[in-house]
């Protein structure tokens, strides 16, 4: 990354920001998941294998607040899983500040899966490449790569990353 | 050869039914890498756009045999055993990539792009001493290599002097839905790859059975983009070892047939229909093409998202499905990105597919502990016929079990 971010106040709201959205993934509060994107926003899955290569296929690519919610309703109403709960862990946050408004955002991810019988597994891990801005006091997502390591998905992802 | 019929027994009725057996026996599994995998059958390897230069290659699997697929300084495409002549070890554990040969990392003995072995290390020895013996011929030791066949920028391989040549086996319908989606070059836009906790056979039953489509995945029914009250049909290849299943958006006429069922949502619209947009290709009105070569490959058209699949077996509980989407060089950026957003629908997060990696691992802990139970495969007759005016009928997953029990006599 170009220089980090040496507002350590900003860093801890921007930390803070990144650890509500796992929480709300986790808690299964997901009808709230599209409040943290922009209304024009890109949130996508993809590979490393397909990134690496330059490929442009994701897993899931919604380009507007209401495709993440009509992922959540589709989830909610139409498709067919086991239930099954995530768990997060996110570390090593770096920040980047591009204007006044923006941030070019990294960090680590792990989710661990846990089917309805007990079984987990570690379904995923990976980066989040963000961009983020300035709403307020708050921030919104207007651009999150989600680049899973595996080139793998075992049997079928649902519930966003 | 072991028979089929050596290891389990089929029921007196037929393809009708199904012994649960057949997807977990160890041994069958066994029979079926011979019988199957190594017997007269094409698989799918490799798009030609993925070896675009002399040297690009790419690994894959038939069955459990690992492969090289390679293009050669002739612009030919072979496909070898990945797997050093000497030893065993495996020669190249890169997906993809580009050599100039292939040369062994345990004791270095290297081949060309051909499979043929062109130099072993210390081959005369250390100072006059040690070596191969002299009477060791080079010429003998190649990688086992495989019959390669290209068909519209296709590329299938066979293990099996015996299998007919790929058009022969394929047939003409087959021959004719590849050629026409693949009527001019296209653009490799990405892979997935799905590991399922089931029998490979299980994903090869569900891709062949319309019946299931509208139903379980409630998308298709909900948002009319695939139901049985289209226009629609079956095509049987080659004595339903193959088959087609396809239909046409605009000439939806339900009336009723899916009130009650679970697969349509009522009050379910989308905030953003970008999702579901797409634009007529052809001129045939066909929105959906699903094409099953068998055993393990699976060509598919759902609106513009267009894909090869193909399955490899990983032991008989367990299986992956590759994915490798693409379009064309010539689309416009808009084409492009609606077959992007197309690919929301498809894949292991696919909107009306993920289900299809749930209910193979249902089944499994459904059957498991009785093998003698069977399925019931009737819908739409007991026959393996083409219809041209109904989908409602599993007259294609017949028609697998017709070639499977075919070769491996059971």
């Amino acid at each position: 990354m170009a220089r980090a971010l040496d507002d350590a106040a900003l860093y801890r709201r921007i930390e803070d920001f990144m650890i509500r959205y796992v929480h709300c993934v986790d808690d299964d509060r997901l009808e709230a998941w599209p409040d943290f994107f922009a209304e024009r926003c890109l949130y996508k899955i993809v590979s490393r294998e397909n990134h690496d290569r330059g490929l442009p296929l994701g897993v899931m690519e919604c380009d507007s607040r209401g495709m993440l919610k009509d992922r959540i309703a589709s989830l909610r109403r139409a498709n067919v899983y086991e239930p099954q709960t995530y768990r997060h862990q996110i570390s090593a946050l770096e920040v980047e500040r591009l204007d006044g408004q923006r941030f070019k955002c990294r960090s680590n991810y792990l989710v661990v899966r846990t089917m309805a019988d007990g079984a987990m597994s570690l379904f995923s891990t990976g980066r989040y490449l963000d961009r983020l801005v300035a709403e307020g006091d708050d921030f919104l997502i207007e651009e999150r790569l989600v680049v899973f390591e595996s080139r793998q998905i075992e049997t079928l992802l649902v519930i966003p990353l | 050869m072991e028979r089929g019929a050596d290891v389990i027994s089929w029921p007196p009725e037929g393809v009708t039914r199904v012994p649960y057996a057949v997807f977990s026996d160890p041994a069958l599994y066994r029979l079926e890498q011979e019988r199957i995998f190594r017997g007269p059958t094409w698989h799918f390897l490799a798009l030609e756009v993925e070896l675009p230069e002399t040297g690009s290659f790419k690994t894959t699997r038939i069955g459990d045999n690992a492969v090289i697929v390679v293009r050669d300084e002739t612009g030919a495409i072979n496909a070898m055993v990945n797997r050093c002549a000497h030893k065993g070890a495996m020669l190249c554990f890169e997906p993809c990539g580009k050599r100039e040969h292939f040369t062994c990392v345990y004791h270095s003995w290297t081949y060309d792009l051909q499979g043929g072995l062109k130099t072993v290390a210390f081959r005369r020895g250390i100072n006059g001493r040690g070596g191969m013996p002299d009477d060791f011929d080079q010429a003998d030791h190649g990688l086992e290599r495989l019959r390669v066949e290209r068909l519209h920028g296709l590329v299938f391989a066979t293990f099996s002097p015996q299998a007919p040549p790929l058009a022969e086996y394929l047939g003409p319908e087959m021959v004719a839905n590849i050629e026409r989606l693949f009527d001019r070059p296209i653009e490799l836009l990405g892979y997935h790859h799905q590991p399922m906790g089931n029998n490979w056979k299980l994903y090869a039953e569900n891709v062949r059975d319309p019946y299931h489509a509208t139903l379980l995945h409630t998308f298709f029914g909900t948002f009319r983009l695939n139901t049985l009250t289209m226009d629609g049909g079956i095509t049987i290849g080659r004595g339903g070892w193959h088959h087609i299943s396809y239909s046409k958006m605009a000439t939806e006429r339900q009336k009723g047939e899916y009130d009650g069922l679970r697969s349509v949502v009522q009050d379910f619209g989308l905030a953003d229909p970008s999702l579901i947009a797409s634009r007529p290709e052809r001129n045939d009105g066909i929105t959906l093409a699903i094409q099953s070569i068998f055993p393990t490959c699976i060509v598919q058209q759902i609106s513009n998202s267009l894909a090869v699949r193909w399955l490899v077996p990983l032991g008989p509980d367990r299986c992956e499905l590759h994915w490798a989407l693409f379009g064309y060089r010539d689309d416009d950026p808009a084409m492009r990105a609606m077959r992007l957003k197309q690919a929301n629908l498809i894949g292991p997060a696919g909107l009306v597919s993920m289900e299809d990696g749930l209910v193979g691992e249902l089944v499994m802990r459904g059957v498991a502990g009785d093998g003698s139970a069977t399925s019931v495969i009737e819908m739409g007759g007991r026959d393996v016929a083409s219809t041209e005016n109904s989908r409602a009928t599993e007259t294609s997953v017949r028609g697998f079990w017709h070639g499977y029990r075919a070769l491996m006599d059971l």
